[in-house]
């Protein structure tokens, strides 16, 4: 496959085009909308961990001046055995359902269990207080271990263990089991001079994006419901709201407001279906914004882990068997990222003899979600502190340790894709030269190194790319910009188009104004929207030259679109316009016929109408990427404060479409990883 | 429904009458506590008396008394004398420890006494500075040594209708200095895990001839530690003296263990902390010497 490599405007520093409205603070984020006769609502939370939900009396709450409505799980459709159609894996209703309003049964701290509206949020806050709810308080558990025992308390009577054979009759808060082997192990440790096991245990944390949960909704007299909020998928509110709340999915308007972080947080529902349950009450718009205390305690965190890694190698640094055992902790229900976790552990390193397991334990914690790149630092965390280790026995140099057993291309990874074209070979060499890995270290100070790997996803996007009358151009998008997106597709916009990026507005829009996107995440919206844009401005493209050629009254094939003009390359002699552009870096001689985008715009009336174009892309390409991090740290031995010297991070990026973000990111990055120690 | 009353008085009688007339009020100055707690819920009170309007709650001089401060003088303003910042470097840099640049402009000494943090960073400093808080109150003037002013964790002397109106930090002696220490896991930001003031002064020969020795976040209040103190005068601060002061200050502490530390961690660095401090505050007198 021929690779472009000269682009104009992909990988240049473009003014960002949500910049200026972020740092005035014009931007609107989930808590910035508010509509005419908006009111607010409150939700009621569990005081505790596990409990039977005996009754609910809202009697009080209602007789409060200006409480306009109240609801609960009685107001949302019994889940049942419903699925949620989720792309390639469908979800189970009754796992989405309870955490906007717990349904019987209380399984964390802080859980929805039911919420008022009021006029004020203020007076909405004090009705939740009104509210009665009785509880049967159970035993609850909370740690991943006594939560597996047989005499737990158990969570859920109907979860029992996936992936064993045969499904067992007992329920347990063992929700998941999954084991991928290849090779022969104990062949693999049989050939090792050195064997090293471990077990790291990576304690759960919470995404702490700045922006806590808000939204707004609407209902019309024709049962249409409009929500405005921050996530990371507008399309993904749409399904799964349709889902909790029976309303008809296309009676459902998602429009994503700027969204002030998520990293993987914002991949579900927690207040929008209450909302819209309260405006379908009380016929008036409400608001919900969730405290930052709320977020904490209710919304999903990140599993805690605890992995078990045992790696063999020769003398001579080869490794020849790596085992890996995993526990995840879900919280209350199946959501973890165990299958990656189990995948990806062990991706950075060739080995034939792998085993690679892994159970899910459910506990009495909020329901876990992503967080950047879901699944894999927990036991990449593990499989590296163990060949630092190994290294450091072996006296050798732990990045020469790593050249030696790097994947390669044409490796075949546990997930059973063979590497196509990798990095990680390249991330070694220049770790190996870096200036910081040359620098002598103090006392008390010590310098660690890690390797780390991500798959990143491909899926569906779509794009629409429309035309004004003076050639401007908008670039519409599903995707939540999380990162710099719509500057990205502006880039990708301009580089196909040939037109100044600064002539290209992009815009995420709502649900009804695009076609379906999957939602951002999984570093998936430069790649597959990415690839929409680009298809929608191919098309554009290819129906410019049509035009032109219809304006000049030649054939397409004659009309080729250089530097955002078509040009018609009959009467020049040439073959191919391209060819004379490579010749002297220009458009072709003035005597060839030209028209811009601009005038062809100005003309669309007489061609064929508005120009547009539309696209839509399941992209199948995402290539993994990797990374290597290395950290230079000062200990005081006194107070066992670490203070982080250096820090350089290596990372195969592919090509940054914009480099000023790609490089923010890496830096956004270490914030995380010296805000986490 | 809970309503709020907000008065803004201008002069101290009014605060004082206003205070006097509700059974539910708080005072409020730059407010970095106090609506936190309110956000959160922890106070919901009935009436907010804002005193930042009284002229002489604001203002603070430097003379040859010393330092008077007003209650509310924010951090920030404080911060801009170059005269004080000299005078009382350790004081001023555990007070400059609290919150961001934007708490810095509304935070004030009086109001970290005043909420009465066991791990208020300003306070150690104070009182190893012998500041003294002047309260005024239906019953008149009073005045009460720092380390007396807060009881416990939320907890003043202040009773009811009582306004902490301004604190005196004498004038330190001539080679005299003062350090102010905290841990934090982070680098700042944070809330102390246990911090240290310590207040020195030495003559000429550089042997220790006054000491005030001071820890937070290990007690349900700011301690003053005289056998820290006793275990430096007369010395020359050698490794022995700072040893015994550390470790007078690990046994005066009984912290609690939470998320931000355990018992045992916090009774040893406090004791570290102490040390160090000593040794900053011992540089600062010879640097000026």
């Amino acid at each position: 496959m021929k690779v472009k490599t000269d682009f104009k405007y992909v990988g240049t520093r473009p003014i960002r085009p949500d910049g200026l409205d972020k740092v005035t603070g014009r931007a609107m984020y989930g808590a910035d909308l508010n509509l005419q006769g908006m009111v607010y609502g409150h939700i009621v939370r569990s005081p505790h961990a596990h409990a039977v939900i005996k009754s609910i009396d809202f009697s009080e709450a209602m007789k409060l001046p200006g409480v306009l409505a109240t609801m609960s799980a009685a107001d949302l459709p019994e889940p049942g055995d419903k699925k949620i159609p989720g792309g390639e894996v469908d979800f189970e209703l009754k796992a989405f359902s309870p955490i906007v309003m717990a349904r019987g049964k209380v399984f964390f701290h802080a859980q929805s269990v039911a919420a008022v509206a009021a006029t004020t949020a203020s007076i909405a806050a004090a009705a939740a207080k009104l509210v009665k709810v009785e509880y049967d308080v159970l035993p609850h558990v909370l740690d991943i271990h006594e939560a597996a025992r047989d005499d737990a308390p158990l969570l859920h009577e109907d979860v029992f263990t996936q992936g064993v054979d045969p499904v067992p009759t007992r329920p347990s808060n063992v929700s998941a089991e999954i084991e991928l082997k290849m090779g022969d192990l104990d062949a693999g440790f049989a050939a090792a001079d050195l064997v090293i096991e471990r077990t790291y245990s990576v304690p759960m944390c919470h995404q702490g994006y700045i922006e806590p949960h808000a939204c707004v909704a609407q209902f019309d007299e024709n049962g249409k419901v409009e929500i405005w909020c921050c996530t990371q998928g507008a399309f993904m509110v749409r399904t799964l709201t349709a889902a909790v709340t029976g309303i008809e999915l296309g009676k459902i308007k998602v429009t994503p407001s700027e969204i002030g972080g998520g990293f993987g947080g914002k991949t579900t529902i927690y207040i929008e279906p209450v909302a819209a349950i309260l405006a379908q009450k009380c016929g008036r718009p409400v608001k919900i914004v969730m405290s930052r205390e709320d977020v904490f305690r209710a919304s999903g965190p990140v599993s805690s882990s605890e992995t078990r890694v045992k790696i063999g190698v020769t003398k001579d640094g080869k490794i020849t068997a790596m085992d890996t055992d995993i526990i995840m902790d879900s919280g209350a229900f199946s959501s973890s990222p165990l299958f990656p976790a189990v995948m990806f552990g062990t991706a950075c390193y060739r080995c034939d003899n792998i085993r690679s397991s892994g159970r899910e334990v459910l506990t009495n914690k909020p329901k876990v979600y992503a967080y950047r790149a879901p699944g894999a630092p927990q036991p990449i965390l593990a499989v590296e502190c163990v060949i630092n280790e190994i290294a450091q026995q072996l006296q050798m140099d732990p990045i020469e340790f790593r050249q030696l057993n790097a994947v390669n291309e044409g490796d075949l990874p546990l997930f059973g894709v063979p590497f196509q074209a990798i990095g990680l070979q390249e991330i070694l060499r220049e770790a190996k030269k870096h200036p910081n890995y040359q620098v002598a270290l103090g006392e008390n100070q010590g310098r660690g190194v890690a390797c780390a790997f991500w798959i990143n996803a491909g899926m569906q996007s779509s794009a629409t790319i429309n035309v004004s009358e003076d050639g401007r151009v908008n670039v519409l998008t599903g995707n939540p910009d999380i990162g710099g997106s719509r500057a990205s597709m502006a880039l990708l916009t301009a580089e196909v188009l040939g037109i100044p990026v600064d002539t290209i507005r992009p815009a995420v829009v709502d649900t009804d104004s695009i076609a379906y996107s999957d939602l951002t995440g999984g570093s998936r919206t430069t790649l597959a929207t990415g690839g929409a844009v680009i298809k929608a401005a191919e098309a554009l493209v290819a129906e410019l030259r049509k035009r032109a050629a219809a304006l000049w009254g030649i054939n397409v094939e004659e009309v080729d679109w250089i530097d955002g003009s078509a040009v018609a390359r009959s009467g020049t002699g040439l073959e191919t316009l391209n060819e004379a552009r490579a010749n002297d870096g220009h458009a072709p001689a003035t005597a060839a016929k030209s028209l811009t985008l601009a005038q062809l715009a100005a003309q669309a009336g007489v061609t064929g109408g508005p120009l547009c174009a539309v696209a839509s892309h399941n992209a199948h390409n995402a290539a993994p990427s990797f990374a290597l991090n290395m950290c230079d740290v000062e200990v005081d031995k006194e107070t066992g404060k670490v203070e982080i010297l250096r820090y350089t991070c290596i990372q195969d990026a592919g090509k940054p479409c914009i480099r000023p973000t790609w490089k923010a990111r890496c830096k956004a990055v270490l914030c995380r990883v010296s805000a986490g120690r | 429904m809970q309503s709020v009353q907000y008065a803004a008085p201008t002069t101290l009688a009014q605060a004082t009458q206003a205070l006097q007339g509700a059974s539910d009020a708080k005072i409020l100055a730059g407010g970095t506590d106090l609506l936190v707690q309110m956000k959160l819920g922890i106070r919901e009170p009935g009436l907010i008396v804002d005193i930042k309007r009284i002229p002489e709650l604001t203002a603070f001089t430097l003379g040859e008394h010393g330092l008077h401060l007003g209650a509310a003088l924010t951090s920030a303003i404080l911060h801009d004398d170059a005269q004080v910042r000299a005078r009382y470097p350790g004081f001023m840099e555990a007070l400059g420890l609290i919150g961001s640049s934007q708490v810095q402009g509304r935070c004030s000494a009086g109001g970290n006494l005043c909420n009465a943090s066991p791990a208020a960073d300003s306070v150690p400093a104070l009182i190893v500075n012998r500041a003294v808080c002047n309260i005024l109150g239906p019953a008149g003037e009073r005045s009460v040594a720092v380390e007396a002013f807060t009881t416990g964790p939320g907890k003043n002397c202040l009773g009811s209708g009582e306004i902490l109106v301004s604190i005196d930090l004498p004038l330190p002696a001539p080679r005299s200095s003062d350090a102010y220490l905290r841990f934090i896991p982070r680098t700042e930001m944070d809330i102390a895990v246990a911090g240290a003031a310590v207040a020195l002064t030495l003559d000429a020969a550089g042997v220790c001839t006054a000491a005030r020795v001071a820890i937070g976040a290990v007690a349900p209040t700011a301690l003053l530690v005289p056998a820290a103190a006793e275990a430096l005068i007369g010395t020359a601060l050698d490794d022995t003296a700072l040893a015994n002061a550390a470790a007078a200050a690990s046994a005066a502490a009984s912290p609690i263990t939470d998320k931000r530390g355990t018992a045992e961690y916090r009774k040893k660095v406090v004791g570290v902390l102490v040390r160090r401090a000593a040794l900053i505050a011992k540089a600062r007198i010879e640097a000026d010497s």
